[in-house]
């Protein structure tokens, strides 16, 4: 069962507690899982992964790049690897590494990498991510998912873990906006409808799903009815429930936390046009760079707000007509 | 150290790794001749006598491993694994050719007996060292070896894999660095030299033995002496000559990748068939 949250607040855990305390939780039993890092163990917390399988635990210091083939190489003798970085390390020093040590050699590697978009905030634009879901996802056989919050991310682990093949988890690892009260029956490549609307569907990822949810409270005043989707697996894209929602609704916008050229916005397109055109807006991050500040400043420079779903929503509700 | 028996029938099986890889990049045309034909002396130390696999079982939990670095030395890899029976012979005409199971760069999921995909220079030795570290985990004495070209240890990854394999002190990993001193280019030294490649391997921690890459029992011996060596990760920076036994390619300054003609291959043969083994030139001495 999925229940959700009744009124938006702060997570209390962290994303990343969630993820390695499940993570930790399963190696007791599983000796096949490693954690590697590249001298981020205490930004990504798998410090306390090592403090308690100090064996199972590879810090290879600052080479994200080595860090990925020496991940390849112990899935090929039937390990199950986690590496850590920050997304923007994931995307741009490990691409290689990821295409051919691991994805062309049909290995079984797991990268989580933290700080997506915006959330690098005081780390500045040198580090932050745009462009790596749109890399990520035109590397075949890589899963794309991006956790909603701390009771998604704990559910995911196991099937991020047990389903063979490579993994790009695109990770906010501090207190996101919690949305689900409990679940533990997420499914990779299923999208959740968290609210229904008849006039519009909304679909978000990461920190957007919550501006998604204050967007169709607001819209909900004005008249329209806002249908929104947490749409955390963008490869493979949840086609079906798009096609749904484009059926029923009639309209979507999409809400992203990465450049809108190859993101979630650009997947929903694709299904979208093949299946079923309708009209649709994109909200992200306008093929422009980052810049250091606080969330609240980034999401208003680079228009991420519930404001601005709704002024997208408003836009595409009256080009239905 | 090998008898001389030991040593005549390796020099046979990388005489014949030679032809084979002739013949196979004679089918297509072109191919990576060069690189290809420096590393024979060691695919027939390694396969002849060294390593433990199973053609038969080319995936065999407890094989020693190899991964091919250099991954554009291919062909001769192929001819290795073909004389040794991990698939037919027969298939070393379809090298390149659409749907064939011998692609130019190694590809681990079309070819028995290749251990790893490679292609894009820098990535064996952090794969290596991934299984190295595996398998001590698994408290398993399997080998893995890597080779690696000395154009392709220009690479950035190369340096970051030298400074963790070092330090992780992995006895049970030996790489071998092709020193053929040539590139696609024309010769390390008037691209971007190496240096003192000893010396560097040295001062990050490794085990480090340089040897004659063309000499079998240097090889073999080599090997066995890195072996004897614990808690450090080894290295065997092999001199070798780059399209060594070819006669078109031998001596060229472009012979990394090259096209050729049927009678250029055939005399190619010739000429090798003709040619006495070192073994034997050593004795008459």
């Amino acid at each position: 069962m999925i229940n959700k949250i009744d009124d938006l607040q702060v997570d209390k855990r962290e994303m990343r507690n969630a993820y390695i305390d499940k993570l930790i939780k399963l190696s007791e039993t599983d000796e096949r899982i490693i954690v590697l890092d590249a001298d981020l163990m205490h930004s990504n917390n798998t410090y306390k992964f090592k403090d308690r399988f100090p064996n199972r635990a590879i810090n290879v210091g600052i080479q994200e790049a080595n860090m990925i083939g020496v991940a390849a190489g112990l899935s090929l003798v039937g390990k199950i690897p986690f590496a850590h970085t920050f997304t923007c390390f994931a995307a741009r020093r490990d691409l290689d590494q990821l295409y051919l040590s691991v994805a062309y050699a049909e290995l079984n590697v797991k990268l989580i990498a933290t700080d997506p978009g915006i959330a690098a905030t005081y780390n500045g634009g040198s580090h932050m991510s745009f462009e790596d879901i749109g890399i990520m996802r035109t590397i075949p056989s890589m899963t794309v998912i991006e956790p909603t919050d701390s009771v998604m991310m704990e559910s995911l682990v196991e099937q991020i873990a047990y389903t063979y093949g490579p993994f790009y988890v695109r990770l906010f690892r501090k207190n996101p906006i919690k949305i689900y009260d409990s679940g533990d029956n997420f499914k990779i490549g299923q999208g959740i409808i968290l609210r229904e609307g008849e006039d519009v569907t909304i679909i978000a990822s990461g920190i957007m799903v919550a501006e998604a949810l204050k967007a169709a409270d607001l819209l909900e005043k004005g008249g329209i009815s806002a249908r929104v989707v947490d749409m955390f697996t963008i490869k493979p894209i949840d086609k079906d429930l798009i096609i749904k929602c484009a059926e029923e609704t009639k309209a979507i916008v999409t809400a992203e936390n990465s450049n809108t050229i190859n993101g979630l916005g650009s997947a929903v397109a694709e299904v979208l046009v093949e299946n079923k055109p309708v009209p649709m807006e994109r909200i992200g991050i306008q093929d422009l760079f980052g810049e250091v500040g606080d969330m609240g400043y980034l999401k208003k420079r680079y228009h991420l707000t519930a404001d601005d779903i709704v002024n997208s929503v408003i836009k595409v509700v009256n080009r239905k007509r | 150290m090998l008898r001389k028996q030991e040593i005549l029938e390796l020099e046979k099986f990388a005489k014949e790794i030679r032809i084979e890889t002739l013949k196979e990049l004679g089918s297509i045309g072109s191919g990576h001749i060069g690189g290809s034909m420096s590393i024979v002396e060691l695919l027939a130390v390694l396969y002849g006598k060294v390593m433990k696999v199973d053609p038969k079982n080319p995936n065999w939990e407890d094989r020693d491993w190899l991964i091919l670095s250099k991954g554009h030395a291919g062909p001769s890899l192929y001819a290795a694994l073909a004389l040794k029976g991990f698939f037919p012979k027969e298939w070393l005409s379809t090298l390149n050719k659409g749907g064939t199971r011998l692609p130019s760069h190694c590809n681990r999921m079309l070819t028995p007996g290749v251990d790893m995909s490679t292609g894009a220079l820098g990535q064996g030795i952090s794969v290596g060292i991934g299984i190295a570290m595996g398998l001590k985990l698994d408290n398993k004495n399997n080998f893995v070896y890597v080779i690696i070209g000395d154009g392709e240890s220009q690479e950035g990854q190369v340096w970051e894999a030298v400074l963790f394999g070092g330090n992780a002190k992995l006895d049970n990993l030996i790489v071998f660095v092709d020193y053929n001193k040539q590139q696609l280019d024309g010769y390390v030294d008037n691209i971007n030299p190496l240096g003192n490649l000893g010396e560097k391997w040295k001062a990050f921690g490794w085990d480090v033995q340089e040897i004659n890459g063309h000499n079998i029992d240097e090889i073999y011996s080599a090997i066995q002496k890195a072996k004897g060596v614990k808690d450090k990760s080894h290295v065997i920076i092999m001199h070798t000559i780059k399209g060594k036994g070819c006669t078109f390619a031998e001596g060229v300054e472009l012979n990394h990748h090259m096209t050729f003609t049927k009678e250029q291959i055939d005399n190619a043969i010739y000429v090798l068939e003709q040619s006495p083994f070192n073994s034997e030139v050593d004795n008459d001495k």
